[in-house]
């Protein structure tokens, strides 16, 4: 049996202890131990952005940080996204729009550009794209989650 | 011969109805769980008591199996159940089961990079890896072939021996060709000689990946009776059921499959690859299995297009009405048949109203991984050369390359190559809406280059059920078969509130589970929202009879009597009665009284697909010191017949063309010496990012197909189908000389400048 290590780490405002192994990353854990699975896994070698999370405020690929390496730390996921039943303007602005299709990159997409919008409230269309070049989308072509980024931030400009 | 079902033979659609849901964009209503990370999808099922389950594959390219141990896994602490060759029943070879079930797991040999040989279910991964390591496979490694032209040729390692090429007198050798397909009409000598201008080209393209970002995912528990319930990320959830059943040797009535939310597709998940393996394992270990494919292992053992190669050959008059075309092509489909590549010939010329047309296409195997359908299986490869010689020829005779093919176009009436005769379509009024657009109009910017290339999709119909369930508040609920690639669950829902004249909150729709309807086939070929939209709109149909029977019998009248108008039974004359309006809440709440609950349910063949038409236009920049090209500016014009819903027919033509910018551009396998896939990641095999893509501007053309209710064709296919010609030609203009090899990347344009600057006197 490997050797596990216990964890204390805040997840989305609420405290989670596990154990893990050395080599699980968080998106393991997220997933798998917590079954927070809106995180999502589609290369693990932080090419493609399904898992983006922050960890400390700091943008993250879940797949690659290992578990360890949070403990005590505080890991935001989509799950946290919404507060309560009021959407995040983004999560508005994608429903309203078409930002999502099949919906497998939506919950990074989403992270990633609040992220964004955190830092730059009046983002160009060009920021957009290179802020999120991290993030794979195979069905939209980018269009329409660009548009949603953009009606967001001009919402939450109170534009 | 069974009679055709009505709705097929008239479907009621009426031009001037006026629609109040159908063709707005309402939020669709799976989409909530999507943006708030609920929706699940392939790897998101958890059991109790579930085990993980990983697979061992083939390094080598071609091997024979000589001998597989498993016993040293087996006494691991933590293993639950190993499985290889030896836990699935024999098939013959050579049959579609026997293909499919050695594509699953290896049997006799290895036949790529990444072709299963054994699998492990144990309770944690980090144990299942190491498991993997403790499985002995002694292979005698065999000479291997990659390349479909190669592995024409007489001296190839052969991959089957019993293999014998189809469509050819007297083949008695085995071979890799699988097949020699030819298909034509009239006489294409005449019609060359006919020809003031040919031009003749050869083009390649290589195999790319569909690229949906969920690997396959799923989860099979199993019972001691012999039940099987299997979670997983597909597009057929029947069609993978029967075959699971024929390879299984499990009778369908015991395989129950529920479809997952699923992360893409786009014709990569009509085929399974771990729910086999996750089926047996849970039978040796008596646990739940989840086996989520890594993408080394999606790159490496799923999906891919077929690389073809080509040789096109068009003429024309002066006039530029053409006079015949020719094609020979090659089709790359991995060690087993299936890459539907008879797709290709039947479609490639299909919207110029042809009369002379020779082709002869092959299906060879070699050792990659098997092909899966990917948009217009096998025919925008092959429009990639069509559409390039297409301009060459407008080009030479002076023409507008937009009025060539008006010039050409094909119009209802004309009998294509296949043997349909065309209905009413819309290519005419497509070309007529691409040249009226502003990006066309717009003069090309100083140092670019603008092309435009025109695709054709067949659209498809097929078998189909559905179930339309009214509750006792008049709400209603939509079984539906077909799995909801991209949002047809809403378009269908759409299509069922305004039959009924109700809100479209009003209605919800679920996918269903194999038990829980009847054979549905594979969501492919833009069948989806036509079919499933037919069924379910004939099922509104049935309710809306029974609920006139309902309304009937509360007044006390025959139910010939009464209409049902805007979500109302209504009295249908002056002479049957003063009878208030009774709405479908109304009706639905005296259910009890009357004779129980309401609904319609409807199963079919469906037929009458309208044939879908596209016209792209691109402008690109080259930089001519590293051959990269830039996208600029990007528009896709499409016949819908009717969208449904807007945003999301939007949603598939841009889609759908920047897939075709990434197979245009940077998308191919690359395979080393040793037979191994070199690029088995998204950092290496590299599809298109936000900042590599302009906005996608569309067009959408409404020219109705009479044969579905509200006129919709089908929109998932032909965006993909012009692209990579619409790029080349853009390319072409911009540097002088027109790519004819994709992908068409940085070295391979670099190149292109260079020779044809040496050639010109630098």
């Amino acid at each position: 049996m490997a050797k596990k290590y216990h964890i204390t780490t805040t997840v989305n405002g609420d405290e989670y202890e596990y154990l893990c192994e050395a080599q699980q990353t968080l998106l393991d854990v997220l997933r798998d131990e917590l079954q927070l699975a809106g995180t999502k896994e589609g290369c693990a070698t932080g090419d493609c952005g399904a898992c983006t999370v922050t960890v400390d405020g700091t943008m993250v690929c879940a797949c690659l940080v290992l578990a360890v390496e949070t403990d005590g730390a505080k890991v935001d996921t989509i799950e946290g996204m919404a507060n309560g039943n009021e959407l995040h303007p983004l999560q508005r602005s994608f429903l309203e729009l078409n930002g999502s299709q099949c919906g497998i990159c939506t919950p990074g997409i989403l992270i990633a550009a609040r992220e964004l919008l955190k830092r730059n409230p009046d983002p160009t269309e060009t920021e957009i794209r290179y802020w999120l070049a991290g993030n794979l989308c195979r069905c939209t072509g980018y269009d329409k989650i660009i548009r949603s980024v953009q009606a967001a931030a001009k919402e939450m400009r109170g534009a | 011969m069974a009679q055709a079902h009505p709705i097929l033979e008239n479907s009621g659609f009426n031009p001037d109805k006026k629609l109040k849901i159908v063709g707005s964009s309402p939020i669709k209503h799976d989409g909530l769980d999507k943006v708030t990370g609920r929706a699940k999808f392939g790897a998101d099922m958890f059991l109790p008591g579930m085990l993980v389950g990983k697979i061992l594959r083939s390094p080598h390219a071609h091997a024979i199996i000589k001998s597989i141990d498993i016993s040293a896994a087996e006494k691991l602490p933590g293993v639950k159940a190993v499985i290889c060759r030896d836990d699935f029943p024999e098939i013959k070879a050579g049959s579609a089961d026997g293909d499919m079930t050695r594509n699953a797991m290896a049997r006799e040999k290895a036949l790529y990079d990444g072709h299963p040989v054994a699998a492990v279910a144990a309770t944690s991964e980090s144990v299942a890896k190491a498991a993997l390591k403790l499985i002995k496979v002694e292979y005698e490694v065999l000479p291997h072939v990659i390349d479909p032209v190669e592995a024409m040729q007489p001296d190839a390692p052969i991959l089957h021996d019993y293999l014998r090429t189809k469509g050819v007198k007297g083949a008695d050798k085995p071979t890799n060709v699988v097949e020699r397909y030819e298909l034509g009409m009239g006489d294409v000598e005449a019609g060359f000689k006919e020809a003031d201008v040919i031009v003749e080209r050869e083009f390649d393209t290589k195999p790319m990946h569909q690229g949906y970002i969920e690997p396959q995912g799923c989860v099979a528990a199993t019972t001691e009776d012999g039940q099987i319930e299997l979670w997983c990320s597909t597009q057929a959830p029947w069609v993978y059921r029967d075959r699971l059943s024929n390879i299984l040797k499990i009778e369908t009535a015991k395989i129950r499959i529920q479809q997952s939310e699923m992360g893409g597709g786009f014709g990569g998940k009509t085929g399974f690859y771990p729910e086999p393996i996750a089926i047996q394992l849970s039978r040796k270990a008596k646990r739940p299995v989840k086996i989520a494919l890594t993408r080394n292992e999606v790159f490496r053992a799923t999906g891919p297009v077929s690389g073809t190669k080509s040789r096109i050959k068009i003429g024309c008059k002066k006039d530029g009405t053409i006079t015949a075309a020719e094609a020979e092509l090659i089709f790359q489909t991995g060690p087993f048949t299936g890459s539907a590549f008879t797709n290709a010939p039947q479609a490639m010329f299909t919207r110029y109203a042809l009369k002379n047309v020779k082709t002869v296409s092959y299906e060879v195997v070699s050792n990659r991984p098997k092909v899966n359908s990917f948009r217009a299986p096998c025919v925008p490869q092959v429009v990639f050369g069509v559409e390039g010689v297409i301009e060459e020829l407008a080009r030479k005779i002076g023409m507008d390359p937009i009025d060539f093919r008006l010039k050409n176009a094909a119009t209802e009436g004309y009998k294509t190559i296949y043997g349909d005769v065309f209905g009413p379509i819309g290519f005419v009024e497509t070309l007529q809406a691409a040249k009226k657009c502003d990006h066309y109009k717009s003069p090309v910017p100083a140092g670019q280059g603008r092309g435009t290339a025109a695709g054709f999709w067949f659209n498809r119909g097929g078998e189909t059920t559905g179930t339309l369930n009214i509750g006792i508040d008049g709400s209603v609920t939509l079984i539906l078969g077909t799995t909801d690639v991209a949002g047809s669950r809403i378009s269908i829902s759409m299509m069922a509130a305004e039959e009924l004249g109700i809100p479209v909150d009003k209605v919800r729709a679920v996918m269903a589970d194999t038990h829980s309807l009847g054979f549905n086939r594979v969501t492919a070929g833009s069948r989806t929202t036509f079919s499933t939209g037919m069924v379910i709109i004939d099922s509104a149909r049935k309710a809306i009879t029974e609920l006139c029977k309902r309304a009937a019998g509360i007044w006390g009248v025959s139910p010939d009597a009464v209409t049902f108008e805007d979500g109302f039974c209504k009295p249908a004359g002056a002479n049957v009665g003063s009878f208030e309006p009774l709405s479908i809440a109304q009706i639905a709440a005296k259910t009890m009284a009357t004779h129980g609950a309401i609904a319609g349910h409807s199963e079919m063949n469906v037929t009458g697909a309208g044939p879908g038409f596209g016209l792209h236009i691109v402008d690109v920049a080259v930089d001519k010191e590293t051959g990269r090209v830039d996208i600029k500016r990007y528009t896709v014009v499409e016949d819908a017949g009717k969208a449904i819903h807007r945003l999301q027919v939007e949603g598939q033509f841009q889609g759908g063309a920047v897939q075709g910018i990434g197979w245009a551009l940077n998308e191919e396998y690359c395979y080393g010496k040793d037979g191994r896939m070199e690029n088995p990641s998204f950092l290496d095999y590299r599809m298109p990012v936000a900042s590599d893509v302009p906005m996608i501007d569309t067009e959408i053309v409404e020219v109705p197909n009479p044969r579905h209710p509200y006129g919709l064709r089908g929109v998932g296919e032909v965006p993909v189908v012009p692209t990579m010609a619409a790029i080349a030609n853009a390319i072409g203009q911009c540097i002088g000389v027109r790519p004819q090899s994709l992908p068409m990347s940085p070295p391979k344009i670099l190149k292109l400048i260079d020779d044809h600057k040496a050639k010109n006197g630098g």
